[in-house]
């Protein structure tokens, strides 16, 4: 019994409480999985100019802000009647941080959705949004890994994932750059131009969140917060004031 | 989970202490020491109760003992105040320094020891006399004092002990005609009537109702203005919620000791988290 | 899993009824036997009613015992019951209480206690014409004659043992946290004892001395080795002394009728007396629970 070894937790004598507990992290897999899913189409979305598509992510974020209701009731039933304290109490705590990021996730991805429908007849050459389609990628990565990272408790991973968000903000900035000149070489790109950078600029907040998560992720297994600032590459934020 | 070092990855423990001998929280800047236990061992005839015990009762805090039954928290709680010198065949070894005294001393004065360290048990326990005299017994022990000078004593240990509104026009009832809450409110008014400096609670809310309870918690909170206060407990929540610092005992042994908040929060041994949050077994 | 299961009561009938035959039997047994018990002690009581009701008068607690034929009472032997059992009880007490204080408060596990609670429970049960004998041994002999201080003393010795067992139980019934409560406080032992044990045993030990004077008001064996009788109305503790038990016991044995009367009005008073007595430790007890 006193070995802090990777062995998984013992139960608890009320079986009932492992069963909320349970409960609560079956429905945020669920919700991470829908919320990658989301990100992933409307990108597509974007990329592709399906406006069907983007309709349908639209719609998937309502599911997203049900389940976060759900998290949240049911977390809130857990502290309530169960008294949780310890890993307990900050297992429950992390859900409720984490299902708030993932509902933040879902609403990102649905702008991003919004934009696509509000892009309909005026798109350009697909070269302009291929710097969105890096971005997206390594974002959706960050989430995935970020996902399985709380999924496992390990907060290693995690840390990587806190750590590699910089990427994100430097790519951010290289495509704000690089759609700044576009802007600049045809004014007729400027619309356009302007729905993608926003595009990305959600992009690149989805990327914030994955790094909340991992943070939570730290909490949970160490029971303090994490102290450090996070390295900011994304020195142009400020800037572009987006 | 990952296996992780503490020490290490937490750079910023808010006062955290390690169970070393001679460790001292770093938050206890205004923290002294009112009761030091080091290397405190007992013996119920031949078994042993407690296998080497170090931990400090800081002044004017509430320090709270929790642990499965049969730990050896209420087994300590009575070294504090030598009750267990009434039973033959117990023994105990080490020290415990009250203010730099050992307490252990054979040549100790225990009357004058209880008078300093106050005591208030699991079951209520008034005397079979009236509520004024429960009070007044004890401060006639040791002052000759004036019947209205009395009155006043009285007085102000049931107001201290938030009872006086309840019993002050039957001052002459038994004691035991008082509820549960009443009559274990009355003994914390007995114990702080005599003006003792420690006052140890030994489950003082385990055969009380909810009000009752949440009433005696208020009254700790105020206690420890003025007072050095030890609870044992079964309830984790009263532990959580009245103490500032916390011990977690097994098997008589001190497992963690440290803020509450920490023990609570973030235990450091695997056994505190298990017991906390409810895997024992 | 809410249906339930064919009952086992049902499919082993025989079984069940079995049961409930040797029930019935049982408590058939029990309560016939309660009742011979209560019937013999109603015969009793009735027959003392009937022949002793009759010869109850003023004269028989004004009058001493007569010589046969003639008229009398039974104040000598009422009075010499007083003094012995006053006396008795005056010696045994203290003893009592304060053997039982010793063995629930202080010796509680050690040796002697344990012995002496031992040779305790022996004179607890010992038959009281041992304890006649002893003190005929003891005192009169050597007094040279009967007297009613060494029937005091017989009684006493019936006393102590008596009283030294209900003081050990009831303090033994004091919850030992209201001793540690009271020591907490810093109360030195001897303090704790008289303020706090005895007060809160105060009426179980009330109950017990009751008890014991019960007891000994009805006793005949031991005095009939030590006071014996005394036809006057004496006080002199030097003197054989007359008591009711003895008295009944010559009066009964005796061919005369007038004296069987006595016999039976005496043997109704000392009847009543243990009665009034035991309901009085039994209210007592009673109230000391509440």
């Amino acid at each position: 019994m006193t070995d802090e070894s990777e062995k998984a937790m013992t139960d608890h004598i009320v079986s009932a409480f492992d069963a909320d507990l349970k409960e609560l992290g079956d429905k945020l897999a669920e919700m991470g999985g829908l919320c990658e899913k989301l990100v992933a189409e409307s990108v597509d979305a974007l990329l592709r100019r399906d406006i069907a598509l983007a309709r349908r992510v639209i719609d998937w974020d309502l599911s997203i802000d049900r389940l976060q209701a759900a998290i949240e009731e049911s977390a809130i039933n857990t502290i309530a009647r169960r008294a949780p304290v310890a890993v307990d109490l900050r297992e429950v705590v992390a859900a409720l941080r984490v299902a708030n990021d993932l509902e933040r996730i879902g609403d990102l991805a649905k702008n991003i959705a919004k934009r696509v429908v509000a892009l309909e007849g005026q798109f350009q050459p697909p070269k302009l949004a291929g710097g969105v389609a890096h971005i997206a990628d390594l974002t959706l990565g960050q989430l995935k890994d970020v996902l399985d990272a709380y999924t496992r408790r390990d907060e290693e991973r995690a840390m990587d994932v806190w750590n590699r968000d910089g990427e994100i903000d430097a790519l951010y900035n290289s495509l704000f750059r690089e759609l700044l000149t576009y802007m600049m070489e045809d004014p007729r790109n400027i619309g356009f131009c302007a729905h993608l950078l926003f595009c990305a600029k959600n992009i690149e907040r989805i990327g914030d969140h994955a790094t909340n998560v991992a943070e939570t992720v730290y909490y949970l297994v160490h029971g303090v917060a994490l102290a450090e600032e996070r390295p900011k590459a994304d020195l142009m934020s400020t800037a572009a004031g987006l | 989970m990952t296996s992780i070092d503490l020490a290490r990855s937490n750079p910023a423990e808010p006062g955290q202490i390690k169970i070393a001998p001679g460790a001292r929280p770093m938050a206890g800047a205004g923290l002294s020491e009112k009761i030091s236990v080091r290397g405190l061992k007992f013996f119920y005839g031949d078994s042993l109760a407690l296998k080497g015990v170090d931990l400090p009762i800081y002044e004017r805090k509430v320090t709270a003992f929790i642990g499965p039954s049969g730990c050896g928290k209420s087994t300590l709680l009575r070294i504090l105040n030598r009750m267990y010198d009434l039973y033959p065949k117990q023994r105990a070894e080490g020290q415990v320094l009250l203010d730099g005294v050992d307490v252990l001393s054979p040549k100790l004065d225990l009357n004058l020891l209880r008078s300093r360290v106050g005591m208030v048990f699991q079951k209520p326990t008034p005397f079979p006399m009236s509520i004024y005299d429960n009070i007044a017994f004890g401060i006639r022990l040791y002052e000759k004092i004036s019947k209205s000078e009395l009155d006043g004593r009285v007085e102000a240990a049931l107001r201290r002990a938030a009872l006086w509104n309840e019993v002050k026009d039957k001052l002459d009832a038994s004691g035991l005609s008082l509820s549960g809450g009443q009559q274990q409110r009355l003994c914390i008014a007995r114990t702080i009537a005599v003006r003792p400096e420690v006052i140890l609670l030994d489950e003082p809310c385990s055969a009380l109702d909810p009000i009752s309870t949440a009433k005696i918690e208020e009254l700790i909170d105020e206690l420890k203005a003025d007072y050095t206060i030890a609870i044992v407990t079964h309830n984790m929540q009263q532990a959580s919620r009245t103490s500032e610092f916390t011990a977690f005992m097994y098997l008589g042994e001190l497992i963690e000791f440290g803020e509450t908040q920490q023990i609570f929060m973030s235990p450091h041994d695997r056994r505190t988290q298990d017991y906390i949050t409810g895997r024992f077994g | 899993m809410t249906v339930l299961e064919p009952s086992k009561h049902t499919a082993d009938a025989p079984l069940y009824r079995r049961r409930r035959g040797k029930s019935v039997l049982m408590m058939s047994l029990s309560f016939a036997a309660a009742f011979v018990g209560l019937a013999f002690l109603v015969v009793i009581l009735l027959t003392l009613l009937i022949k002793g009701f009759g010869g109850l008068s003023l004269a028989v607690f004004t009058e001493n015992t007569p010589p046969p034929g003639s008229q009398g009472g039974l104040l000598n032997a009422i009075v010499g019951s007083l003094i012995m059992t006053a006396i008795g009880v005056a010696l045994g007490t203290p003893v009592g209480i304060l053997a039982g204080t010793y063995m629930a408060e202080y010796g509680k596990h050690g040796k002697l206690a344990s012995i002496v609670r031992f040779i305790n429970d022996i004179l607890l049960s010992a038959p009281s014409i041992v304890v006649g004998l002893f003190v005929y041994e003891v005192v009169v002999i050597h007094m040279g004659h009967f007297s009613g201080i060494a029937g005091a003393l017989a009684l006493a010795i019936i006393v102590v043992p008596v009283v030294v067992r209900t003081t050990e139980d009831m303090l033994n019934l004091v919850p030992s946290q209201l001793r540690e409560a009271a020591s907490s406080l810093g109360l030195p032992r001897s303090t704790v004892i008289q303020r706090i044990s005895y007060k809160a045993a105060q009426a179980g030990m009330i109950t017990g001395v009751l008890l014991a004077i019960a007891r000994v008001s009805g006793e005949t064996a031991p005095l009939l080795f030590t006071a014996l009788n005394n036809q006057f109305g004496s006080t002199d503790l030097n003197a054989p002394m007359s008591s009711l038990p003895v008295v009944i016991f010559q009066f009964a044995l005796s061919p005369y009728a007038d004296w069987q009367a006595l016999a039976w009005t005496g043997a109704l008073i000392v009847t009543f007396a243990v009665l009034a007595l035991s309901i009085g430790a039994r209210v007592l007890s009673a109230g000391a629970q509440k």
